[in-house]
């Protein structure tokens, strides 16, 4: 079978998910079944097939199952969101048209990617201004810095900035790479690392247990040491290392800037993965976490909303945090919404969503009662699918989003030159520690911080810049797979 | 290559995913399946979590009935027919407050409401709600059918003509318990508004005087004495004994009412003019410890089998502080035997004695639902008769019927007499804050051949007595009941 007929059929899975889904919904509405309501899933999946048709086209050796599963989120989203909401729905199904639109134009003017690497520095300049913007022209959403208002429209850069990044990251250090390590490319011997890593060791130890040093600060602190040490010793050229002290230091500046501990700490991860594959360095890695987390310590003891989101991540079942705003209710209601789901979850459309009384179709506005668990339809969609589809219909989410990681480190598996490699690795790595950032968050495995679930919750920016993504991987697959096949090598 | 670290890192991302599945599990499942274990709070038990409260307003409670079959308590939409909230309504506003309860988000629950709560919330039956659910029925809640009576509960309340007291009547053979009136009452409507004020509200209205109120018996507790007299078979209705007034009883001497002093009488003279140092004297040659025997059987000691929630039931008894007494604690038996000393006893614990002495004997317990009922009529659960024990003979309860009857022909309860059917019973006056006051008691049954209805009337500060003020009310709830 064709690659592409394989994502034909990867379609009927989410053509089977839209029509359960919203069946399911209207029957726990007992409502007559609208035709407009059946038409939405109809639009969508003729949109699908629309997409489908214009990979066919376009890209004919790309990956046969990125594009299916990003439908099969981006469904599962819009069933979610239309029980929440019919409006907001209808909304989200236009944005997943113009999110297609954007996908197409993508592929039609980004033929091939290596062009994107002239541009790289412009891209780098833009993915800061759009991260800069929100702190200039926006306001702050419980203190963070992540959205803009342009009318009608809340338009959050961030989504958008995370691809200028990754592509500026990936095209520098496929260029820079031999030479950034004197082009020592093999890895350090192994004494070496052990003798570091030993002499830190002690180090902390005798910190902590002789001196009395507090734990956190000294280990941290000696971490970071063996690490530069470990640096040092490889004598990297300092020219070349000058851009990437650059991007961290952006990176950390952006922690000031935008003040949000999940997103800093997406960037930051898709930095590091980028860096250590194309370095094979774990001295850089290791120093990069121990600064961020020097950062984020010192945020998490600094700035009051930081440290409002830290503590309520520590301890959520204080009362005081749990009454104060901004405090731990959001999460602990989260936790309240994913246990009353259990295994098998209450059913769509069946949990309480809002008090009773209210009606459902409340836009989330004033005058509307809050809903029991806030933002369902953003920040704690994940919740609201663990209510409603338990355990199994969360996790069938995390597997989907874990098949579509592993898609896109396969391409960079299979592609044979270094900036491929790097961008799908970075790109797929930015999409998994996204989603790890939100349900870690919402289900209290780190401090909750406000960044969606890509292609699932409701939100046009979001949606728009994952298609993006959704089309460079394709065509980074298509080149990649092309590639192979001309060499018979797989 | 790269490929090597490529793996490594897509290593790192299943471990985050699975990081991230298993805190899933955590949330989902694992903690509240952990604190069975732990003994932690449960999320679903969390008192920040309200979602199982606020569920159960999106689905009617069933209705509470009367005897008869009209609605004590409804549950009405307050929502839309798209989002429902349904609110309790209590058409009969304050007369049923007490036994009925009420049942609100804010307030909590009490009374029936309580109790029955999963009957009424359709969670005693989870077969039967699943198959409801498969079947495309709504999942809402059983009806409770109560035996109370409201013609009988309304006449009794406008008896007591808003004086402080209650009355409560049940059938003897049954324990169905048909009138239950606490005065002062409260409307359970307003009770969402003012949970908190209402506790601490002048005359507690929120009180169920008839299950929690704990007075002093004055001579009602005679019966007892008299039953353990008759029963333990040193006494017969005819024994006599010196009946003067300021005879020496725990080392004191006893007045009579009124200090009036007879000759040696009988038993039943005794009872019928109810003679103090006579019982006195009976008590105290029966001992304490056949005194408390009797007084435990009748059930004191302990809160009555009711079924309304165990915080809203007293126990009745001698107590010394807050503390219950038993037969080896220094206790004036003489004086406990004509309801002074110690002694304290809710309305219902004397209406069920009255109804022991009316059942030959036997103690029933008490109920106040009769059966739960599906919305569409099948009968889930009947609520049968349980007999508690037998407390005295046939015999003995027999020859205390005919003392009781003798207490209503020609002693100091004449007032309860009805015409046409002979009631037995057995007036109470305890003088209570120094004999300012007294506490007016009235117990007793009809027909004394066939008994059908037990009652107990008490009245607070009243300056009348058992005989004046009490046994007329016991009169007309009898005469209601027994039509």
């Amino acid at each position: 079978m064709s690659g592409r007929t394989r994502e034909f059929f990867g379609l009927v899975p989410v053509s089977l998910l839209v029509t359960a889904g919203f069946t399911a919904v209207l029957i726990a509405r007992s409502d007559e079944i609208q035709t407009v309501t059946v038409t939405y899933g109809a639009v969508f999946l003729v949109a699908c097939l629309l997409g489908h048709l214009f990979i066919r086209w376009r890209l004919p050796y790309a990956d046969p199952y990125l594009f299916p599963l990003a439908a099969l989120l981006a469904a599962f989203g819009l069933v979610i969101i239309y029980r929440i909401n019919e409006d907001l729905a209808r909304q989200q199904a236009q944005w997943f048209i113009f999110g297609l639109a954007l996908f197409s134009l993508t592929i039609v003017f980004l033929r091939d990617l290596r062009a994107l690497q002239r541009y790289r520095y412009t891209i780098a300049i833009a993915g800061i201004v759009l991260l800069a913007m929100p702190r200039i022209l926006g306001e702050t959403q419980n203190g963070a810095f992540l959205a803009i208002d342009l009318g009608p429209i809340s338009f959050q850069p961030a989504e958008f900035a995370k691809l200028a990044i990754i592509i500026f990251l990936a095209s520098y250090l496929a260029d820079n790479r031999e030479v950034l390590l004197g082009g020592r490319t093999a890895a350090p011997p192994l004494s070496r690392t052990a003798a570091i890593g030993g002499a830190a060791a002690l180090v902390a130890l005798f910190l902590i247990l002789v001196l009395g040093a507090p734990a956190w600060p000294s280990v941290l602190g000696c971490v970071l040491l063996a690490a530069i040490a470990a640096i040092v010793a490889e004598r990297p050229s300092l020219k070349h290392i000058g851009p990437l002290l650059l991007v961290w230091g952006m990176a950390m500046l952006m922690l000031f800037v935008i003040r949000d501990l999940g997103s800093s700490l997406m960037f930051f991860g898709g930095f590091l993965v980028v860096l250590y594959v194309a370095t094979s360095r774990l001295s850089f890695v290791v120093a990069g976490i121990s600064l961020f987390a020097a950062g984020a310590t010192f945020f998490a003891t600094s700035v009051t909303h930081v440290q409002n989101r830290v503590s309520a991540w520590l301890d959520p079942f204080d009362q005081k945090l749990i009454d104060m705003p901004g405090g731990s209710g959001q999460l602990v209601q989260s936790f309240f919404a994913q246990s009353d789901g259990g295994l098998f979850g209450r059913g769509l459309g069946k949990s309480l969503l809002y008090p009773p009384g209210i009606e459902q179709n409340c836009t989330p506005a004033p005058g509307c009662a809050s809903p029991l668990v806030p933002l369902p339809d953003t920040d704690s969609i994940y919740a609201l699918i663990a209510n409603e589809l338990g355990l199994f219909g969360a996790v069938a989410v995390l597997l989907v989003c874990l098949l579509f990681t592993a898609r896109g480190f396969r391409i960079a598996v299979i592609a044979r030159d270094e900036f491929t490699k790097l961008l799908a690795v970075g790109l797929s790595a930015v999409f998994a520690l996204q989603v790890f950032v939100i349900v870690g968050g919402v289900t209290g495995a780190i401090p909750l911080t406000g960044v969606t679930l890509p292609f699932v919750s409701r939100g046009g920016s979001s949606l728009m810049a994952n298609f993006i993504l959704v089309a460079l991987l394709l065509i980074l697959s298509d080149g990649a797979r092309r590639a192979a096949e001309e060499k018979g090598q797989w | 290559m790269v490929n090597r670290e490529i793996a490594r890192v897509f290593g790192l991302v299943v471990a985050l995913f699975a990081l991230l599945i298993g805190f899933t599990s955590y949330r989902a499942v694992a903690h509240d399946f952990l604190t069975r274990f732990s003994g932690d709070t449960a999320y679903s038990e969390n008192s920040n979590n309200r979602r199982s409260l606020l569920e159960e307003e999106t689905q009617p409670r069933g209705l509470i009935l009367s005897a008869d079959g009209e609605d004590l308590a409804k549950s009405d939409n307050v929502g839309s027919e798209s989002a429902p909230r349904y609110v309790r309504d209590y058409p009969l506003d304050d007369l049923f407050a007490h036994p009925v309860g009420y049942s609100y988000l804010d307030c909590g629950r009490s009374g029936l409401e309580r109790f029955y709560n999963d009957a009424l919330t359709g969670r005693s039956n989870e077969f039967g709600t699943i198959v409801d659910t498969l079947l495309g029925g709504t999942d809402q809640g059983d009806d409770l059918r109560s035996n109370l009576d409201v013609e009988a509960q309304q006449l009794a309340t406008d008896a007591l003509g808003g004086e402080p007291g209650s009355i409560v009547a049940l059938e003897p053979q049954t324990g169905r318990v048909r009138v239950m009136v606490s005065v002062p009452s409260y409307d359970p409507n307003t009770v969402a508004d003012q949970c908190s004020e209402l506790n601490n509200a002048e005359g507690s209205p929120i009180l169920n005087r008839a299950t929690q109120a704990l007075y002093p018996p004055g001579s009602t507790m005679k019966v007892i004495t008299a039953a353990a007299a008759l029963d333990s078979g040193e006494f017969e209705p005819t024994s006599t004994v010196d009946g003067r007034s300021g005879i020496d009883i725990g080392g004191v001497p006893l007045a009579n009412f009124g200090g009036q002093s007879y000759g040696s009488v009988d038993l039943t003279t005794a009872l019928t003019n109810s003679v103090n140092t006579v019982w006195g004297q009976v008590a105290e040659q029966l001992g304490a410890r056949t005194m408390f025997e009797y007084m435990e059987r009748f059930g004191m000691g302990e809160p009555p089998p009711l079924d309304l929630p165990s915080a809203e039931l007293a126990p009745s008894g001698v107590f010394s502080k807050g503390e219950p007494l038993d037969a080896g604690d220094p206790v004036d038996i003489g004086r406990v035997a004509i309801g002074q000393e110690r002694l304290l006893v809710t309305p219902l614990q004397m209406a069920e004695v009255a109804a022991t002495v009316a059942n030959g004997g036997v103690r029933m317990a008490p109920r106040l639902g009769d059966e739960v009922r599906a919305r569409d009529g099948r009968v889930r659960d009947e609520i049968d008769p349980v007999e508690v024990r037998r407390v005295m003979k046939a015999s003995s309860a027999e020859e205390l019927t005919e003392m009781m009857a003798n207490v209503v022909r020609e002693g100091s309860g004449t007032a309860a007499a009805l015409e046409g059917i002979e009631v037995a019973g057995k007036t109470g006056t305890a003088e209570v804050e120094g004999g300012a006051t007294n506490q007016a008691w009235f117990i007793g049954f009809a027909p004394r051949d066939d008994p059908k209805m037990a009652v107990a009337v008490t009245i607070e500060r009243t300056d009348g007595q058992g005989g004046t003020v009490a046994a007329p009310i016991a009169k007309e709830v009898l005469q209601e009941l027994l039509q």
